[in-house]
């Protein structure tokens, strides 16, 4: 092939985990064996989005996109597509309605139906090279603001964009750097909330890992207009590889003058440090995460004052999630104006979600505010896993809320999902189907709050625990008519009385299931029954004698021996049901489908 | 002084700027319910007990952290405060040991007062209680955590008036305990006895040992007294039941020293029964030490001292004296060694 190509292969933490790493040495050597070294090049990058399909690897300029990958599959690629420039077939995706394979990206509904800004970089260029980053415009947006601009000019410019905060509350950004930089200061920080904590949720793992210089542009950019000289990245420990690729990106900007002292000759300083969280969800709490880096217990304390007034060391502080940040460069070097485009009125931009679940597609995705859920979990998710029926979407993860099919349709921004008991969130998507019990969901939702409240103050600390244990209750049959009163009063003083957003929304998902799943609740305490055939508590399993040949096989398997009967003496087969654990391998074993559950 | 007016349940009352909605009430007594406020801490809004509904804010926020403003409408006893607050009370009382008949604190724990007041009887939530090791291995402070309501003023208390920060939170959640670090015992960390923490935990989780058992709060009268033990000149209450000192509590209006006092002043004053306490002065004679009275003994001494001068000279005696005594006193033996005896050979045992 004349044309140069270059093979892009996804080391992002999901595709490394299902064995991405070894397939980049392998390429390299396949390619010098071909003698093709001239011509293509091979490139690890960030998060190319598709992770359940990982690894992933799109060949380029064509961008023909391969999933699941091995080491074993990269000979017959580069004999096939590099040499005769033919797919191979069986590593390409298939598309869950035509039942057919699609090879370019262009077709694929994952990606064709996404508008990547914050992920423009991700997946595409090498996380680890500041000139990559450059390439693509990188750093155009801090010269710009640095030779063309005063910091009020940059404050404008994000107010003007109507841009708002990526965490969760969406909270207008350009705002709240306003209140930091009036606070009159000779010292003031910025603080990049990379704590991401929500149970499924990976964006900004994913932006720190494949773009990391757009975070540190962004950060730069806001110390500019609000005035600070030091910045801290607060990043979970548990993201080794975002923390390793920022720590490189840190360094470069320090070398190429983008960090530091007088940087590009403006006078402007600015230092980032990178700070590793010990591991508590709190932690993503403002103030909590300010007590954290001073080195105190990670609890949040009552506002105000505000850390735009008093935060780091008692220093005017401002803090935006890493979503955020990475916006900035765009809207600096595109403008408002064209930033304003994208999104509804009141909810301006792009979004990305963590689509996971019972959905086809699952990955991370970036779409204008404003797309509806139906775009999202039928158009980029290819719709519900094995042609099951959609029952719910949990959106905003554990602060969030779970919506059913009729809300579909809804336009996802702050304000509607607020309206309807969900919240954007931090951009966790979680697609539910019919096998998939409410109660259940609550119930883990609240398991997880309950173990991260941090204790401080009484209805988070007492109450997450009694909510939790009223909600295992129920899935286990032992609910009682009144309990549906006690949780619904209980969420509401939770949501009311709590001092941080935690507290304040972690009654959501269980508000927001007896908002919309009321009945499967009241099957649970008054039918003793699970409508999702979930709760294995509440299961039967009962054997059909008229269907039952009596081979025995499901008696043979069962791990309680609870099973009896004899063809000898034409004894039906019968389910002890004291003894039965409720595993579910007789209905696996049974060739006839004799055992029913309900 | 700036002024500002606010109404509170309807009540027109004007208080200072800079007051918090919580200190306006209570300035116009209008009562609300606080666990972890105490006027002599910082607050940290924590028990969430103290919450009320003011027009224009969101949720119901707690009163001892927001600041009155001018014109703001506070409702403290509306059906959502109440039951808010109830909530709040049930949660704790239902992770909390309900053995008040042999509680020590019974009669003047926090607690018990509001959940009688808000009809709260621990009934509504069934779950989970602690079951964690009481801490009885020290002579002075009887810690018992499965009472704790974790408000967090014992913290508080160590950190800021006493500047040891001794205790601090740990573990999260349903599982956060109060204690020193590593979760040690009382007597195995840095503690110094003080007691801040005992004088501001508003129930059963700390108290004195030495009052265990020996009265209840109804059956003592408080007898406000200037500590013995120092020049200092802190203040407590002697808490007697029948005649006899059973105890020291703190008494919040000392002038010197608020609640803050030291080991000596809390948990020494069973010095009083001591079979060792000198109750007359001691004359050796012939070996043995005898009663005698004060004029015999006083004589003696001034004969003593008196010889020796004569004979060695003023310099040959030396005096120390005791940080028992007050300032005073210590000015007078000062001045009868310099002035008296004719010698600078004066110490005290505070001068180390």
């Amino acid at each position: 092939m004349a044309e140069n190509q270059r093979i892009l292969v996804c080391a992002g933490t999901g595709c490394a985990s299902s064995g991405a790493l070894p397939i980049i040495d392998i390429l390299n050597d396949e390619i010098k064996r071909q003698g093709l070294e001239e011509t293509v090049s091979v490139v690890g990058t960030g998060c190319q989005g598709f992770c359940e399909k990982g690894p992933t690897l799109v060949i380029e300029p064509q961008q023909i996109l391969y999933t699941r990958v091995t080491g074993e599959d990269v000979a017959e690629i580069v004999e096939q597509e590099l040499i005769k420039g033919e797919r191979v077939e069986r590593l390409l995706l298939v598309d869950q309605t035509t039942q057919k394979p699609v090879s370019l990206m262009a077709d694929i509904k994952f990606f064709a139906k996404q508008h990547r800004i914050i992920l423009h970089n991700c997946g595409v260029i090498d996380p680890k090279k500041i000139e990559d980053y450059t390439a693509r415009d990188g750093y155009k947006g801090i010269e710009k603001a640095l030779k063309e601009m005063s910091p009020e000019d940059v404050l404008e410019e994000v107010k003007k964009s109507g841009l708002r905060g990526r965490g969760g509350a969406g909270f207008p950004t350009g705002l709240k750097w306003g209140f930091c930089r009036s606070t009159p200061s000779d010292k003031k920080y910025i603080i990049c909330n990379a704590d991401e904590g929500d149970p499924g949720a990976f964006m900004d793992r994913s932006v720190l890992e494949g773009d990391p210089h757009s975070v540190i542009e962004g950060m730069l950019i806001g110390a500019y207009a609000i005035g600070a000289d030091e910045g801290y990245v607060y990043c979970r420990a548990e993201y080794p590889l975002a923390i390793k690729h920022l720590g490189i990106a840190i360094r470069q900007a320090e070398e190429a003058g983008y960090l530091g002292d007088n940087i590009l000759g403006s006078g402007f300083n600015f230092h980032l440090n990178v700070f590793e969280g010990a591991g508590a969800f709190v932690c993503g709490e403002e103030t909590a995460l300010i007590a954290s880096i001073e080195g105190k217990r990670g609890m949040p304390r009552v506002r105000p004052p505000f850390p735009a007034v008093s935060g780091l060391w008692g220093k005017p502080t401002n803090n935006n999630n890493v979503e955020t940040w990475s916006n900035i460069p765009h809207i600096l070097r595109n403008g408002a104006e064209w930033y304003g485009q994208f999104g509804t009125e009141k909810s301006k931009g792009t979004k990305i979600f963590a689509l996971t679940g019972k959905v086809n597609n699952t990955g991370l995705v970036e779409v204008p505010m404003g797309t509806t859920l139906r775009e999202i979990i039928f158009g980029i998710g290819d719709g519900i896993q094995g042609g099951k029926k959609f029952k719910a979407v949990q959106i905003g993860g554990p602060s969030g809320g779970c919506l059913p099919d009729d809300m579909l349709d809804l336009s996802v921004d702050y304000d509607t999902l607020m309206q309807a008991g969900a919240m954007v969130g931090s951009g966790g998507l979680v697609i539910m189907d019919e096998t998939t019990c409410m109660v259940d969901i609550a119930r883990y939702f609240l398991n997880f709050t309950k173990k991260e409240s941090c204790g401080k103050c009484t209805p988070c600390r007492e109450g997450t625990t009694r909510m939790y244990e009223i909600l295992d209750r129920i899935t286990k049959g032992e609910g009682k008519e009144e309990d549906l009163d006690t949780l619904e009063t209980l969420a509401l003083t939770i949501k009311e009385t709590s001092l941080c957003g935690l507290g304040q929304s972690a009654p959501n998902p269980i508000l927001a299931t007896l908002k919309y799943f009321r009945h499967e609740y009241e099957a649970h305490i008054r039918n003793h029954k699970c409508p999702a055939h979930n709760c294995s508590a509440l299961l039967s399993y009962t054997i059909d004698v008229e269907k039952c040949k009596m081979c025995s096989l499901c008696a043979k398997n069962c791990p309680t021996n609870c099973i009896s009967g004899d063809k000898k003496t034409n004894t039906p087969y019968v389910i002890d049901e004291d003894k039965c654990i409720k595993c579910g391998t007789c209905i696996d074993k049974c060739k006839f489908g004799a055992v029913s559950r309900a | 002084m700036e002024w500002l007016t606010l109404t509170i349940d309807g009540r027109e009352v004007s208080v200072p700027k800079g007051t918090t909605v919580l200190d306006a009430c209570r300035m116009n007594n209008i009562p609300i319910p606080t666990l972890c406020h105490a006027p002599e801490l910082t607050s940290a809004g924590a028990c969430r007990l103290c919450v009320v509904q003011i027009e224009g804010m969101r949720n119901l926020p707690p009163s001892c952290v927001t600041q009155a403003t001018q014109g703001m409408k506070v409702e403290t006893q509306n059906p959502k405060v109440r039951n808010a607050r109830k909530v709040i009370l049930e949660l704790l009382v239902a992770n909390h040991p309900l053995d008040c008949m042999t509680c020590q604190k019974m009669g003047d724990c926090s607690l018990a007062e509001y959940a009688y007041d808000y009809g709260v009887n621990g009934e509504v939530y069934q779950g989970e209680k602690r079951n964690l090791p009481i801490d009885s291995g020290n002579p002075f402070i009887l810690r018992d955590q499965n009472k704790c309501i974790l408000c967090g003023k014992c913290i508080k208390a160590c950190s800021e008036i006493q500047g040891k920060s001794i205790l601090d939170f740990s573990h999260r959640g349903f599982d956060t305990q109060v204690g020193p670090a590593f979760n040690l015992p009382y007597n195995e960390s840095d503690c110094d006895f003080c007691g801040s923490c005992v004088s501001v935990c508003p129930v059963g989780a700390l108290v004195e040992k030495q009052m265990v058992g020996k009265g209840r709060p109804w059956e003592v009268s408080k007898v406000q007294t200037t500590c013995p033990f120092c020049g200092v000149g802190c203040n407590f209450d002697l808490n007697v039941k029948d005649g006899k000192v059973i105890g020291v509590t703190s008494n919040p209006d000392a002038p010197v020293n608020g609640k803050a006092l030291c080991v000596k002043g809390r948990f020494g004053m069973d010095m009083i029964y001591s079979d060792n306490r000198l109750t007359t002065p001691l004359i050796r004679k012939d070996g043995v030490l005898v009663p005698a009275e004060w004029d015999e003994a006083l004589d003696l001494i001034a004969t003593k001292l008196g010889e020796i001068k004569k004979t060695h000279g003023p310099n040959s005696i030396a005096a120390l004296s005791s940080a028992h005594c007050t300032n005073e006193e210590n000015y007078l033996m000062q001045k009868f060694m310099r002035a008296v005896i004719g010698t600078n050979n004066i110490d005290h045992c505070a001068r180390t």
